[in-house]
């Protein structure tokens, strides 16, 4: 590495940017918000410390508790699917041809807004007319279910946008592991007289687990973050069967203006990514394989 | 062979089938937008409109000023995108190539930052914004967004670690300051590591939807997406014009998308795999 004797001044001086950036807006706020959630503060008047007294709220808060538990079922349902689904789209596109054709539909809803494609699935869940349910009906005979105002079907139909609306990513990423994998293992599988189905389990996926292993990190944090979808499509119902952990951030912090509350629970939902993602990366070395 | 050969078509069937899938959705809106609402309602449904309705776009262009949106979500892209690669590689270049003490140390401080999730310091930067009277302004949008990005400054300087010292050394002898190497050597070398990160900061960008609806509050100033929920929440029930809404904020993007698909797709692959 080359030096200058100024180099000490250089250095701070190109990083100073984004160094404030860091300090004011993220990791000022993020101290603050833990402050915060040791207080009852309605914005305007005095603070008051309380403690630990915001967090034992939130566990005996039904609001709170059904949020956990409705973000947790949406991370089971949509990060499994995406995940498995871009795997198999992946390897089945990356030898095929017209795969930059393909790449280009499939990656498409990616780059589309959250908000836009909530609406654009309001009207193809509709009950009566959404072509959904019209179809199940004329092709089937099928009554389909109310997607969004039935409690038991809001977090799968939120679920199946999400999917569709993340399954690109997810792909981009497999197809770029694909790359990663060198063709001389599949010779030497065939000449072992391995059929496609052993080559997949025994040569692909082992050496596309970092790919995986990634991709799970990504996608559980984004998964835990679920706002947008819920948030225009349904509020959060019906009957909070739809409400999410940061709908309960955003509502006891911008409807009810109990910061201290919603700090709380901010800091619990960054402790349960924290926490996953901790997990993970302790898993994974039972399940990721690196090569060299 | 013929195994082969039922295969192959086998496959593309399936893979037509899941395409049809994935842009269906896209499809449906376009044509629900150009029909009245005595066709939306057909049962079965009619997919292409008879006749073609075209005043849904207009009516709801001046229903609302999408237009603004427009203006305001590009020009807030255009200023984040521009300071952020500014300042992310100026960054990535000290952390990759000049010595300083503390550098391992704040390294590592803006690696954890990254798992930092935006819900925790939003309430900590309104509290902020309001203090300095930025609510309502794009100022509370543009300034965190432009000065900090710790994925940007990481995937930046993975990329300025691979330069050869011998270039920089060469500069050096040429007496080349620290601000020149930067500008003339490292900034051109890492252009395509550049127009990733920017591709994918301007994509995340264009569709944010949680901090412009915290932070903005007049419908003047609001985003594209921020005006579409705007715009949902005044017509729901007409969905001709919900539909023509919509296409008025995809449509635009995806031909943007078609057109450079390789460029963003590469981008969005560069930035998934160094990160």
């Amino acid at each position: 590495m080359t030096r200058y004797s100024a180099d000490k001044y250089w250095g701070y001086l190109f990083i100073a940017p984004q160094l404030l950036g860091l300090l004011v807006f993220s990791l000022g706020p993020l101290l603050s918000a833990f402050v915060l959630s040791t207080m009852k503060w309605d914005g305007f008047g005095e603070k008051t410390f309380v403690g630990l007294q915001n967090f034992i709220e939130q566990f005996h808060d039904p609001e709170f508790l059904i949020s956990v538990k409705n973000t947790f079922y949406y991370t089971m349902l949509t990060v499994p699917t995406s995940i498995v689904l871009a795997i198999l789209v992946a390897v089945a596109l990356n030898k095929v041809s017209g795969k930059v054709l393909y790449r280009l539909f499939y990656y498409m809803p990616a780059v589309t807004s959250s908000v836009a494609v909530s609406v654009v699935f309001l009207w193809l869940l509709n009950s009566d007319f959404g072509i959904i349910n019209v179809y199940l009906k004329q092709w089937f005979g099928i009554q389909g279910p109310n997607w969004l105002t039935d409690p038991r079907f809001v977090i799968p139909s939120i679920a199946l946008l999400s999917v569709w609306w993340g399954l690109g990513g997810n792909m981009v990423l497999f197809l770029a592991g694909l790359q990663g994998i060198s063709a001389s293992y599949y010779e030497a599988a065939q000449i072992d007289g391995a059929g496609k189905l052993r080559q997949f389990l025994h040569i692909t996926l082992p050496l596309l687990s970092p790919t995986t292993f990634f991709a799970c990190i990504m996608s559980i944090i984004g998964s835990f973050q679920v706002f947008d979808q819920s948030f225009v499509m349904t509020g959060g119902g019906p009957a909070k069967a739809s409400y999410t952990m940061v709908l309960h951030v955003y509502n006891t912090a911008f409807v009810d203006f109990t910061f201290g509350k919603s700090s709380a629970a901010a800091v619990i939902l960054f402790l349960i990514i924290l926490a996953f993602t901790l997990l993970q990366m302790w898993v994974s070395r039972r399940w990721v394989h690196y090569e060299g | 062979m013929a195994k082969i050969r039922i295969q192959t078509v086998g496959l593309h069937i399936v893979l037509i089938a899941g395409a049809f899938l994935m842009t269906m959705p896209f499809l449906w809106m376009v044509l629900s937008s150009l029909k009245d609402l005595s066709q939306i309602f057909l049962i079965p449904p009619k997919w292409i409109p008879h006749p073609w309705i075209w005043s849904n776009f207009p009516k709801s262009w001046q229903a609302l000023p999408f237009g603004r949106a427009y203006w305001n979500s590009f020009y807030i892209n255009v200023v984040v995108v521009a300071c952020q690669l500014l300042t992310c590689s100026m960054a990535a270049y000290a952390f990759a190539k000049i010595r300083f003490p503390g550098r391992g140390v704040l390294f590592v401080l803006f690696l954890s930052t990254m798992m930092i999730p935006h819900q925790v310091t939003i309430i900590p930067l309104y509290l902020l914004m309001k203090q300095i009277g930025w609510i309502d302004t794009h100022l509370a949008i543009i300034v965190p967004s432009a000065l900090f990005n710790a994925f940007g400054v990481f995937l930046l300087r993975q990329f300025t670690r691979g330069i050869p010292a011998d270039l920089e050394e060469a500069a050096i002898m040429d007496g080349a300051g620290r601000w020149t190497i930067y500008a003339r050597v490292i900034v051109p070398l890492i252009r395509p590591a550049l127009s990733a990160l920017g591709i994918f900061t301007f994509l995340g960008m264009w569709n944010n939807f949680f901090g412009p609806l915290i932070f903005l509050n007049t419908p003047e100033k609001f985003t594209v997406p921020l005006m579409l929920n705007m715009f949902r929440g005044m017509y729901i029930t007409d969905w001709t014009l919900m539909m023509a809404g919509c296409s008025i904020a995809i449509v635009p993007v995806l031909i943007v998308y078609m057109i450079g698909q390789r460029y963003i797709i590469e981008g969005v692959t560069l930035t998934g795999i160094k990160g």
